[in-house]
C-alpha cells in the first residue's frame, strides 16, 4: 500500500488542456471523475478539456461539445413544426423537444384553435426543461419566470460547452456585457444567445460573446473582459452578480443525499400509484373461479 | 536483388514528414489536418446530430458515420472519377470500425455523429492518413474517447520491413510488395484496423508490427500537440 502511495504522480498541471489518451496520473493515490478514466494504475483523460485537479479527484471541464438536454435548463428554442396537442421544439441539440399545451401558457385554449396564433413556425421561444427520459425525450415547459416567446432581436450560436463563462459566476458576465452596451440578452443553456437593442450595441456584444469562446480557457477571463469592453464603450464597468428572479440557477434547492451527474437524471418512477397493495393479511391470491359478491 | 535502401533515403522504420492541426475548419463541430508526407487529410466531424434514416437509429448508443473521399485531382495524376466508389465505400467502413473501439456515444442514443473526410492529395497511405485525422478531429470536438487512434502504413518491400510506405514502394516494380495498413490505439497497443495487400509470413508481419511501434507514438504525439498548440494559440493571443 505504502509503496503504491509513494509512486503517485502528477502529470499534469491543474488548468492544462488536456486530451483524450493523455496520461494524467499514476498510482492508486488520484481519483478519476468527470471526463478521465482510470486504467490499471493510469488516470488518463476521456475528452479534450481543461484539467481541474480537486484534492485527489481528477476531472475535466470540456472545451467543445455538442449541448444534451438535461433537467431543469432554460433554453431558447426554435419552433420546428406543429402538433396536435402542442408544438414541436428545435433545441439545437440531436433531440427536439415537445411543448404541450397545457404547458404553453395560462390561457384557456379551445378544442380546434389555431396554435400558430401562440407560437408559429420558426419563432423562437425561452423555455425551460422539465423532463428528459433515458432516450432523450425532451418535455419543455413556458411556465415560469422569464419564459417568454422572443420578438424581435437577432440569434446567434455558441458552442455550449462555453455556455457556462459567457453567464459567468452567478451571471455576472452576462450582466456586465447587458450594463456595457445597453441591450436584452438572453443566454440559452443550448448555445443559442438572442440580443435586442441598438444594431452597433448588438454588434459588439457579438464581438465580444466571439472574445469569451475564444478565450474561454484562459485564466483571468471576466478582468480581461471588463478591460476590453471599457476600452471599446468608455464607460465605467462594475463587476456584479444577477438578481435573484433572472439568474441562471434554476435548478430547485438541493435535498439530501449523494447529487446525480451526466445526462441521465430519473430512474423508473416510485411514486406512481398501482392501487391498493394486494400482499396484504388476505394472503396470495387463489387461482380459480373469481367469487362473486356476498350472498344477502 | 533485394530492397535494402529505401530509394529515398528514409531508414526501415521511419515515417515520412508528419504534420497535424487541429480546427482547421472553423464551421464544423470539430476539425484535424494530418499530412504524411505528400498524402494529406482533412477531417470535419458535425454532431453529435439528428440521424435520418430513423430505421438505421440505434437506441443504444450514438452511431459514427465516417465519409472518406479522394478528390478528383488527388491521384498519381491520373483523375479519381468523383462520387462514392466501391473503393471509398469499403474504407469508409474500415474507418468506423477502426475509430468505433475509442468512442463512447452512449450519452446520445439514436443520434449520429459525422465525420468528413477529404483528401486534396494522396501518396500512398491514405486510408492510415484519414484515420489519423478523424481521430483529431473527434476529439477537437468534444467527442468522450478513451484514446486517439493513430495509424500508419508497415509492409514488406522486396524483402525488407518498412513503415509507411510511400506510393513509389507500394507500386515496387521489381519485387514482392505487402502493404499492411495498421490502426491502434497507441494507450493499450490494441490494434483496431489491420489489412494486407499482397503477401507476408506471419513472421515478417510480426516483425514489421513492432518495427513500427514508435512510428505510432510518434503519430499519437502529434495528434496532442496538434490540439494543445491550437488552445495555446488562444493563449499566447492573450498575453499580447
Amino acid at each position: 500500500m505504502t509503496a503504491a502511495k509513494e509512486k503517485s504522480a502528477l502529470l499534469v498541471k491543474d488548468h492544462d488542456v488536456v486530451v483524450p489518451g493523455e496520461v494524467l496520473a499514476q498510482g492508486m493515490e488520484y481519483l478519476p471523475s468527470q471526463g478521465t478514466y482510470r486504467k490499471d494504475e493510469n488516470i488518463y483523460a476521456n475528452q479534450t478539456g481543461l484539467l481541474i485537479v480537486e484534492g485527489k479527484v481528477l476531472k475535466t471541464i470540456p472545451l467543445a461539445s455538442a449541448y444534451l438536454p438535461k433537467k431543469y435548463d432554460v433554453i431558447i428554442g426554435r419552433v420546428q413544426d406543429i402538433l396536435m396537442t402542442g408544438w414541436r421544439i428545435d433545441t439545437n441539440s440531436p433531440y427536439s423537444a415537445v411543448l404541450p399545451l397545457k404547458d404553453a401558457t395560462f390561457d384557456y385554449i379551445k378544442k380546434g384553435a389555431d396554435l400558430t396564433a401562440f407560437f408559429n413556425i420558426d419563432e423562437y421561444v425561452v423555455c425551460k426543461i422539465f423532463q428528459v427520459t433515458s432516450q432523450n425525450l425532451v418535455d419543455v415547459s413556458m411556465k415560469g419566470p422569464g419564459l417568454r416567446k422572443l420578438q424581435g432581436g437577432r440569434i446567434i450560436k455558441v458552442n455550449a460547452a462555453k455556455v457556462p463563462r459567457l453567464i459567468g459566476k452567478r451571471g455576472s458576465m452576462v450582466m456586465m456585457i447587458k450594463s456595457a452596451t445597453g441591450i436584452q440578452l438572453i443566454v440559452g443553456q443550448n448555445g443559442i444567445v438572442w440580443l435586442n437593442g441598438d444594431p452597433e450595441q448588438e454588434v459588439l456584444a457579438i464581438e465580444a460573446i466571439r472574445k469569451i469562446e475564444e478565450e474561454a480557457h484562459v485564466p483571468g477571463l471576466t478582468e480581461r473582459m471588463k478591460k476590453w469592453l471599457e476600452k471599446k464603450t468608455g464607460k465605467k464597468i462594475e463587476i456584479q452578480e444577477m438578481p435573484e428572479e433572472e439568474s441562471y440557477d434554476h435548478r430547485p434547492p438541493r435535498r439530501d443525499g449523494p447529487r446525480r451527474d451526466g445526462p441521465r437524471r430519473d430512474g423508473p418512477r416510485r411514486d406512481s400509484y398501482r392501487g391498493p397493495r394486494r400482499d396484504g393479511p388476505s394472503g396470495p391470491r387463489r387461482d380459480g373461479p373469481r367469487r362473486g359478491p356476498p350472498r344477502r | 536483388m533485394a530492397y535494402k535502401k529505401r530509394h529515398d533515403g528514409r531508414k526501415p522504420a521511419e515515417t515520412r514528414k508528419i504534420i497535424a492541426k487541429a480546427g482547421v475548419i472553423p464551421k464544423a463541430d470539430g476539425s484535424g489536418y494530418f499530412k504524411i508526407g505528400d498524402t494529406e487529410a482533412y477531417a470535419a466531424v458535425y454532431g453529435p446530430h439528428e440521424f435520418h434514416p430513423r430505421n438505421k437509429h440505434d437506441p443504444k448508443r450514438g452511431t459514427l458515420r465516417c465519409t472518406y473521399n479522394m478528390m478528383p485531382f488527388s491521384g498519381q495524376g491520373n483523375r479519381v472519377r468523383p462520387g462514392p466508389s466501391r473503393r471509398s465505400k469499403e474504407i469508409s467502413l474500415v474507418m468506423e470500425n477502426a475509430l468505433r473501439p475509442v468512442t463512447d456515444l452512449s450519452d446520445c442514443p439514436n443520434a449520429v455523429v459525422d465525420v468528413f473526410i477529404e483528401l486534396p492529395q494522396t501518396d500512398a497511405g491514405s486510408r492510415c492518413a484519414a484515420i489519423s485525422a478523424a481521430s483529431i478531429a473527434m476529439a477537437d470536438a468534444g467527442i468522450k474517447m478513451r484514446d486517439m487512434v493513430a495509424a500508419v502504413a508497415v509492409g514488406m518491400v522486396d524483402g525488407l520491413p518498412v513503415v509507411d510506405l510511400d506510393y513509389e514502394e507500394e507500386a515496387w516494380k521489381t519485387g514482392d510488395v505487402a502493404d499492411i495498413p495498421v490502426a491502434m490505439i497507441p494507450s493499450t497497443g490494441e490494434i483496431t484496423l489491420l489489412q494486407m495487400d499482397g503477401h507476408a509470413s506471419t513472421a515478417e508481419l510480426k516483425k514489421a508490427l513492432e518495427q513500427a511501434k514508435p512510428a505510432f507514438q510518434q503519430i499519437a504525439e502529434a495528434q496532442r500537440a496538434a490540439i494543445k498548440a491550437r488552445y495555446a494559440e488562444a493563449a499566447k493571443k492573450v498575453k499580447e
